[in-house]
């Protein structure tokens, strides 16, 4: 089915979130939607779903002009969503939620789940999903949770089908297959609008690109465009894609972890006898796809899981058995991968979020007493040096952008007198920009002599961040390489493989 | 538009409003829930109180003999019904009034002003029971515990008032502070629980209001424990009168000096929670315990701690009403459901030190003035109750409604302003 949009304007009072946008997808094309965080591609997709009505414009299936009140009526004119998060009920079976909504009966009013079943199924092994009907949502991988929206999409005949960011939960792994997936979908004759703002993917899958910046249509690119190009044209001027940086000053050993082994509360060995070594003034990254124990590594090293066995020196005091209170105190700077949970009080303001892990003593703290005078001029200070753009250190945290709410946490943790950094998936979700931001920051810091552990699954940041990388798999480092390793080696040893014998012992 | 930390999805996707959604479960979104209720702005307060005035206005019209009885000739003579139910109405609140803070049907001022400092007595429990519960809403518990952290609070403050003998004024500081650790104990007891086993604060605080009603039953009924010598009754001693908080305006007035340690519980918690650490740290943890984690905080002490002042404020509440209002001798119906009131007094004030200050007397002018609305106007006293039942009503109500059909919460209409506003700020990042 071919989609129209035609002169979309959407505006929430005086300011313009969509300021008429064309966009026409052909039948059977994957058209990627690209643009940084609050671009106006959400915005835009939630018009043609529905949810919003736009002041002007139209919107075209087929040459025909829609009008719709609600998803229902985009449901039934065969527009299907993947949402970002994923509108699933978890203890419900996949056969469930495929039908929620759309539920038919049988006599009495009983739920007719046998056709149900047949629908997952069919649809199932058209795609060789390989998905049970009957499997419970909460026990599935998210891959196969996205592979269950996407079913109850088709179950409803959609045929235009908008994937809005569906790799921001993905491992690298399950990105690739869903990428196979797209194509197949695009091959049965099924359009599909693509929204992203990662630049590998969009080269990878589409077959049209359509940048948008500020609300507006900026330009249209092929896949055969650069990552420089598009980059460009998303954020409107030229950006740096890599990160400049010169051979690592080290400085000696700073941190070594022994035979470091995790147990997590069902009891399972999550990280398994890790040993590695991280001197002052350099990156060790570690990498690895998502759930192979990094996070569990992460949070032994800053004390927040209690059943660790091995050692954790940090310039030769031990670091493990001790609160998060002490390992903070001796010099460990944290950026946690979830940001909005465990990084930031949504409900805080710049400032109070500034002086989230100091509560309890000086500069910010006298006798039981906040210092908020003292408070205020720190985050004005920091504000202006970390480039958080808000509207003052009174503003709530929570409704500052991605970009700037990473911005207060790296300007907290880094305006102590640091000995070690860890920063996990530190640019995750970020805006092209952000993440040019925080990588320069990261070598900063490894410059002035601390050193730096920096977990993530994005190879491109593992790769242009690191001077050694560790990779995980299965809570084991599989081996630990220089980083200039090629890309496929590390693909390799995230797999599992063992690192080439010559490496493996650094 | 799709910034995974702003809650860009949310309109798209009612049921997980925040980033990492799927991960919500039931019990982050009853926290959250219990936030909303707890946090709302003061507007939300008054409207409240406002429309739960209109609605007990109906039910005053409804019940009023004289609105009944003009209501069946309505159609031929309608100006009878509508004065009818002008003058139920308007007789209803204005007893209310007068018997609640000014009296102008009295013949002298210091007559007149009773109703004020009737209204001030039964505040003062109500706002330090409210503080209490206030406090521990803050640090994201429900602490339902109030009838027992009275009752323990009232038993030892009234033991130590009519059993120890001490030079006056001294007595009565140690009689405060034995109250005011009995409520921390039996406050702390439920944060040592949630801390150490993970229980859930509302069942063991419920458990405990039996256990602190069934302890002062058995106590007032063994002779030499709390029994009045030579009774036969549950009903303790009266208190030494060196123990006695004194009337602030002389014996006309029945307002006491505990009047005074309620505004210093309101300057204290004020100061804990936007002035100290200790508070900061209380606040961090109930808006993100998780968070707080992370960034050193004990989270298990703060619990502990948090339940502890909770329970000592609530406790004041017990020891004003043992040291104060009723100061001849007390039974096990001492709490007089202060400990639940102070819910709603808490829920009314947004958790905030003054606005539950405020709601306090709120709640003690409908205590004061119901009374006289009975006796002046034959009003049933349960208007008032229905009053009140209705205020908690609107204000919980509509973030209740929400969590209990995942409706999207209506902060998110207002999203996209500020996602609009973030594309701006890119523009500026660009014009650099």
């Amino acid at each position: 089915m071919k989609l129209e949009l035609r002169g979309i304007t959407k505006r929430f009072g005086a300011l313009v979130a969509n300021n008429n946008i064309s966009l026409t997808v052909e039948s059977g094309e994957i058209h990627a939607l690209l643009g940084e965080n609050g671009a106006g591609k959400s915005t835009l997709m939630n018009v043609l779903y529905g949810l919003y009505r736009a002041e002007e414009g139209e919107i075209l299936l087929d040459d025909k002009v829609q009008k719709f009140a609600g998803p229902g009526d985009a449901m039934n004119a065969g527009i299907g969503m993947v949402h970002q998060h994923f509108m699933l009920v978890p203890v419900f079976t996949v056969a469930e939620n495929v039908v929620l909504g759309h539920e038919k009966t049988t006599f009495g009013g009983r739920l007719d789940l046998s056709a149900a079943r047949a629908k997952v199924r069919e649809i199932s092994d058209r795609f060789n999903f390989d998905i049970d009907p009957d499997a419970r949502i909460e026990d599935l991988p998210v891959g196969v949770q996205q592979r269950v929206e996407i079913i109850k999409a088709l179950s409803q005949d959609a045929k235009v089908l908008v994937f809005d960011e569906p790799t921001a939960v993905l491992t690298p792994q399950e990105t690739d297959e869903l990428m196979v997936i797209m194509r197949q979908l695009a091959e049965t004759g099924t359009s599909i609008v693509f929204i992203t703002h990662k630049l590998r993917e969009v080269r990878a899958v589409a077959d049209r690109i359509t940048v948008i910046r500020l609300g507006a249509v900026v330009g249209e690119a092929s896949p055969t465009a650069t990552n420089a190009e598009l980059a460009s044209l998303m954020v409107g001027r030229a950006v740096e894609l890599t990160v400049h940086k010169d051979a690592p000053d080290l400085r000696g050993t700073a941190l070594s972890v022994k035979n470091l082994t995790v147990v997590d509360a069902l009891n399972q060995i999550v990280v398994n006898n890790v040993s590695f070594d991280v001197q002052a003034g350099e990156v060790l990254a570690i990498a690895g796809v998502q759930g192979n124990g990094q996070t569990e590594l992460t949070q032994a090293l800053i004390g927040l899981q209690h059943h660790v066995t091995g050692s954790i020196d940090l310039d030769g005091k031990p670091l493990r058995g001790y609160s998060v209170r002490h390992i903070l105190d001796s010099g460990v700077g944290f950026i946690p991968e979830d940001r909005t949970e465990d990084g930031l009080i949504s409900d805080f303001s710049i400032a109070e979020n500034l002086m989230l892990d100091r509560s309890s003593g000086a500069p910010f703290v006298k006798a039981g007493n906040l210092q908020l005078g003292f408070r205020a001029t720190f985050a004005a200070e920091k504000i202006a040096e970390f480039d958080i753009r808000s509207q003052g250190s009174d503003m709530e945290a929570g409704r500052l952008s991605g970009g700037n709410q990473q911005k207060v946490v790296l300007a907290r943790e880094l305006s102590r007198e640091l000995r070690l950094f860890v920063a996990a998936q530190p640019t995750r979700g970020l805006d092209v920009g952000s993440i040019e931001f925080v990588h320069t920051r990261i070598i900063e810091t490894r410059d002035s002599g601390i050193p730096v552990i920096v977990i993530s699954t994005e190879l491109d940041e593992v790769v242009a961040l690191a001077d050694r990388i560790a990779v995980m798999y299965r809570g084991e480092i599989v081996g630990i390489v220089p980083g200039t390793t090629p890309r496929a080696t590390l693909g390799l040893m995230m797999a599992g493989e063992p690192a080439p014998a010559t490496e493996a012992a650094l | 538009m799709s910034d995974t930390s702003a809650p860009a999805p949310a309109a798209a996707a009612p049921a997980a409003p925040e980033p990492g959604g799927a991960k919500k479960d039931g019990s982050e979104r009853w926290t959250q829930t219990l936030r909303d209720i707890t946090g709302g702005s003061a507007m939300i307060s008054i409207l409240a109180v406002l429309f739960a005035l209109i609605v007990g206005a109906v039910l005053i019209a409804f019940t009023n003999d004289r609105v009944q009885e003009t209501a069946v000739y309505f159609f031929s003579r309608p100006g009878d019904l509508l004065r009818a139910v002008g003058d139920a109405v308007a007789g209803a609140y204005s007893a209310l009034f007068q018997g609640a803070i000014y009296n102008f049907r009295a013949n002298n001022f210091l007559t007149a002003i009773r109703p004020l400092t009737e209204t001030l007595t039964f505040a003062t429990p109500l706002i330090a029971a409210g503080l209490g519960v206030g406090l521990a809403f803050r640090v994201g518990m429900f602490n339902i515990g109030g009838r027992g952290q009275m009752l323990i609070a009232a038993g030892a403050a009234g033991w130590v008032a009519f059993a120890v003998e001490l030079p006056a004024g001294i007595h009565l500081i140690v009689a405060v502070l034995a109250g005011l650790l009995g409520g921390a104990i039996w406050g702390g007891i439920v944060g040592l629980l949630k801390a150490r086993t993970g229980a859930h604060e509302v069942i063991v605080t419920i458990m405990l209001n039996f256990v602190a009603l069934y302890l002062i039953q058995f106590l007032l009924r063994t002779p030499g424990a709390l029994q009045a010598p030579g009774s036969n009754n549950p009903k303790t001693p009266a208190m030494l009168s060196t123990a006695i908080f004194p009337d602030l305006f002389g014996p006309r007035y029945n307002l006491h000096a505990g009047f005074l340690t309620v505004i210093a519980a309101t300057i204290f918690v004020w100061w804990l929670l936007s002035r100290s650490s200790l508070g900061f740290q209380f606040r961090a943890v109930g808006q993100n315990p998780r968070a707080a984690r992370v960034a050193g905080i004990n989270v298990k002490n703060i619990y502990m701690y948090a339940m502890a002042i909770s329970g000592a404020l609530v406790g004041l509440a017990g020891i004003n009403q043992v040291l104060g209002t009723v100061t001849t001798g007390f039974g096990a119906g001492i709490d007089a459901g202060i400990g639940f009131d102070a819910i709603t007094v808490a829920l009314l004030g947004r958790s905030k030190p003054w606005g539950i200050f405020a709601a306090g007397i709120l709640f003690g002018a409908f205590k004061a003035g119901g009374f006289a609305m009975q006796a002046a106007e034959g009003v049933p006293i349960d208007i008032v109750v229905v009053v009140q039942a209705l205020i908690v009503l609107f204000i919980a109500a509509p973030p209740l409604v929400r969590a209990m059909f995942h409706l999207p919460t209506p902060g998110t209409t207002k999203k996209p302003k500020i996602r609009v506003v973030k594309a701006h700020k890119t523009n500026e990042v660009v014009a650099k």
